[in-house]
């Protein structure tokens, strides 16, 4: 059983700190992805939890051992680097048997082992090639089958598709998680690709400026962002956020005033939580503002109002419109789409249980973060 | 056509050219193997009438044409100076430009500067203070004496040099290595020092030519066989009224021959690039 957890972890350079006092846990055999923008920290945090990163405070455990002054090569990780680093003047077959090699196993054991990974990654062909005459996918199988030979308790990746072209890109990731299907370890993953993190992760923990934001699965940051950089981060196309005041609507209850006099109801499960003159974020995903006739379901409470489309972007299945409210771009969803002209008005539904409020001032969402 | 025109014109070109920079190599040796006589000749004997090997005998000592010359000896400080003052070199180059390569520590950039300043100063400038310091050690006509001075003037060049290509070789690759479970050390020496081995071998060539050729500081701080270099052996050809032009170049044959040699037993290093395929290109 090999968990990682980190509690009240730091990193500073010199007067610097760029890791702050986070905690997280992470289970046994499961994918966690660390993502964020750049320079958040999440290689740092990486490189923290394989050793190559001195931490300034706090503890590191894996397993069930305290691995602060460990080395890497003495905690039994394995890493796949966002340049892949594989040794240049060794071939692929040696650079995958070089970890087993140096712990001294067996030559006939390593050859097994590294044939075994070699067919996993489809290697077979390259096995007495030089990194140098390998394709950038190829190099990154190379990493991937490096990391894997030695079946260490945790993997980590640090960006390994950022070098890839889309299409390969998208490709290795369905190969990496059957990868973990397969192998079954403990993978820390970095990427500042949500949706990346979102295809792969079992749980995805947003960072942001050297703090940990959010933790949860998929579906949890996606459906329930506690504030609005998670919201802004998680889901493409993003969120829109649109600034808005909750007045007193007297018989009809308290509503939440948008620009062009757009006017929506505060959601019964969010009455409590806020209070007449807050100034309030609404987060809307451009799913959940349809036109018409082209919405998922549309059967829950909703809002309706015109808006003029100013540009649509036919995806084949679904086609994204682009409008305003106010000064303030929104984009929409049109699912079963049907052509559209310039600037045609059209009439929106928008699905208010899935809208999402945030205080203006502090960005956290005022539904808080359990309840939907 | 016009092409094949170029071509020849820029063979005929580059022939002129290395002849230019070779000629003055070339009549050296060449002269080695010529008799006194035809050397000095009056009109000049541009083509040579008949080689002989017997400027070779005579500094050998062998035949009857004696010039009483410690070639061996000569050539033994030479061999002794120059490898082991290089080995010194190359091992503190090795260590230094690592150091400044990976390393960040006080002074660093200072320490650096210095280095390189050093190099800024003629080395014969500082020949009479090194012969005052030396001669109140009393390692004037000593081999530990030429060694050392030779380390100094080899060690800022080698540190460049070296830091220069560990600088090339991401850092990655060690952690990798790191990861792979090596440690520190074991890291060096399997991946990092194999990839810097161009760049190792390269100062290595420069700072044993250096010390092979050098001639301004070794004859002001030796005397005898116990640690004349073949450079400074060359002017005991001179005598107060005569040169043996004959023997001077036999000999510049022996001190150029072994340099030649080890330059082209590491020039495929020197000109090996290194190829960083294992990171993204
Ligand atoms: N050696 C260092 N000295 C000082 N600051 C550093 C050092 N290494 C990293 N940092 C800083 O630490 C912060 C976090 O860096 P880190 O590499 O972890 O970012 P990241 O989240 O991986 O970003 P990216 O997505 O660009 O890789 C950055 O602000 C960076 O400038
Ligand atoms: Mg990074």
């Amino acid at each position: 059983m090999t968990e990682v957890s980190l509690s009240q972890v730091v990193k500073r350079y010199g007067q610097l700190e760029v890791v702050h006092a986070i905690d997280l846990e992470i289970r046994h055999s499961e994918f966690v992805v660390l993502v964020g923008p750049s320079g958040c920290g999440k290689s740092t945090t990486l490189r923290m939890i394989a050793g190559l990163e001195e931490i300034s405070g706090g503890t590191i455990k894996i397993g069930d051992k305290v691995v602060n002054k460990l080395a890497p090569r003495d905690r039994n990780i394995s890493m796949v680097f966002q340049n892949y680093a594989l040794y240049p003047h060794m071939t692929v077959r040696d650079n995958l048997g070089f970890g087993l090699k140096i712990a001294k196993h067996p030559e006939s054991e390593i050859q097994n082992r590294v044939e075994e990974a070699a067919e996993i990654l489809g290697l077979g062909m390259l096995m007495d090639r030089l990194p140098a005459a390998l394709s950038g996918g190829q190099r990154q199988r190379v990493a991937m089958g490096r990391a894997i030979v030695r079946n260490p308790d945790v993997f980590l990746f640090d960006e390994p598709l950022s070098n890839l072209d889309a299409k390969l890109r998208v490709q290795m990731r369905t190969e990496i998680k059957k990868l973990h299907k397969r192998v079954n370890n403990t993978i820390v993953y970095v990427t500042h690709d949500q949706v990346e993190a979102m295809t792969l992760a079992d749980r995805i923990v947003i960072m942001r400026d050297g703090h940990i934001e959010q933790v949860g699965t998929p579906l949890e940051v996606f459906d329930h962002p506690v504030n609005t950089f998670v919201a802004s981060f998680i889901g493409s196309p993003p969120m829109n956020q649109l600034e808005g005041k909750v007045v007193d609507g007297g018989k009809s209850g308290l509503q939440i005033t948008l620009a062009d006099n757009i006017l929506i109801p505060v959601p019964k499960r969010s009455k409590n939580r806020v209070s007449v003159g807050q100034d309030i974020t609404v987060g809307i995903r451009p799913d959940d503002l349809t036109p018409v006739g082209h919405g998922m379901k549309e059967d829950g409470e909703t809002v309706s109002f015109d808006l003029t489309v100013s540009i649509s972007e036919p995806l084949g299945t679904e086609t994204i419109l682009f409008s305003s409210i106010g000064a303030k771009e929104v984009q929409g969803k049109m699912l079963n789409p049907r052509p559209i002209e310039l600037d045609e008005r059209l009439t929106f539904n928008l699905a208010m249980d899935r809208v999402h409020l945030f205080d203006a001032a502090s960005g956290q969402n005022v539904l808080g973060d359990a309840n939907g | 056509m016009s092409t094949q025109t170029k071509a020849i014109i820029s063979w005929i070109v580059t022939f002129i050219v290395m002849l230019i920079i070779t000629m003055p190599g070339l009549w050296v040796i060449l002269s080695g193997f010529r008799p006194l006589q035809e050397i000095l000749a009056k009109p000049a004997i541009w083509i040579p009438q008949r080689l002989t090997l017997d400027n070779f005998y005579a500094i050998f000592g062998i035949g009857e044409t004696q010039i009483a010359i410690p070639v061996l000896a000569y050539f033994r400080n030479s061999i002794i100076i120059a490898t082991t003052s290089t080995a010194i070199a190359i091992i503190v180059g090795i260590s230094g430009g690592y150091a400044f390569a990976r390393y960040r520590f006080k002074f660093k950039d200072t320490l650096f500067l210095g280095l390189m300043l050093s190099r800024t100063v003629p080395g014969i400038a500082l020949s009479l203070p090194v012969f005052i310091v030396w001669a109140r050690l009393g390692w004037i006509d000593t081999q530990f004496g030429l060694i050392l001075v030779y380390v100094a003037l080899n060690v800022p060049f080698t540190i460049w040099l070296i830091d220069g290509f560990f600088r090339q070789i991401p850092k990655e690759l060690a952690e990798a290595a790191e990861v792979d479970g090596c440690t520190r050390w074991q890291a060096f020496w399997k991946i990092e020092f194999p990839l810097a081995k161009s760049g190792i071998a390269s100062a290595g060539i420069f700072a044993f030519l250096t010390s092979w050729n050098e001639f301004a500081l070794a004859s002001n701080l030796t005397r005898s066989t116990n640690s004349k270099t073949l450079p400074v052996g060359l002017t005991d050809f001179i005598a107060q009224f005569t040169t043996d032009w004959a023997g001077m170049c036999a000999m510049a044959f022996i001190i150029i021959v072994p340099a030649l040699i080890l330059t082209f037993l590491v020039q495929k290093h020197l000109i090996a690039g290194l190829t960083f395929g294992g990171v993204k290109g």
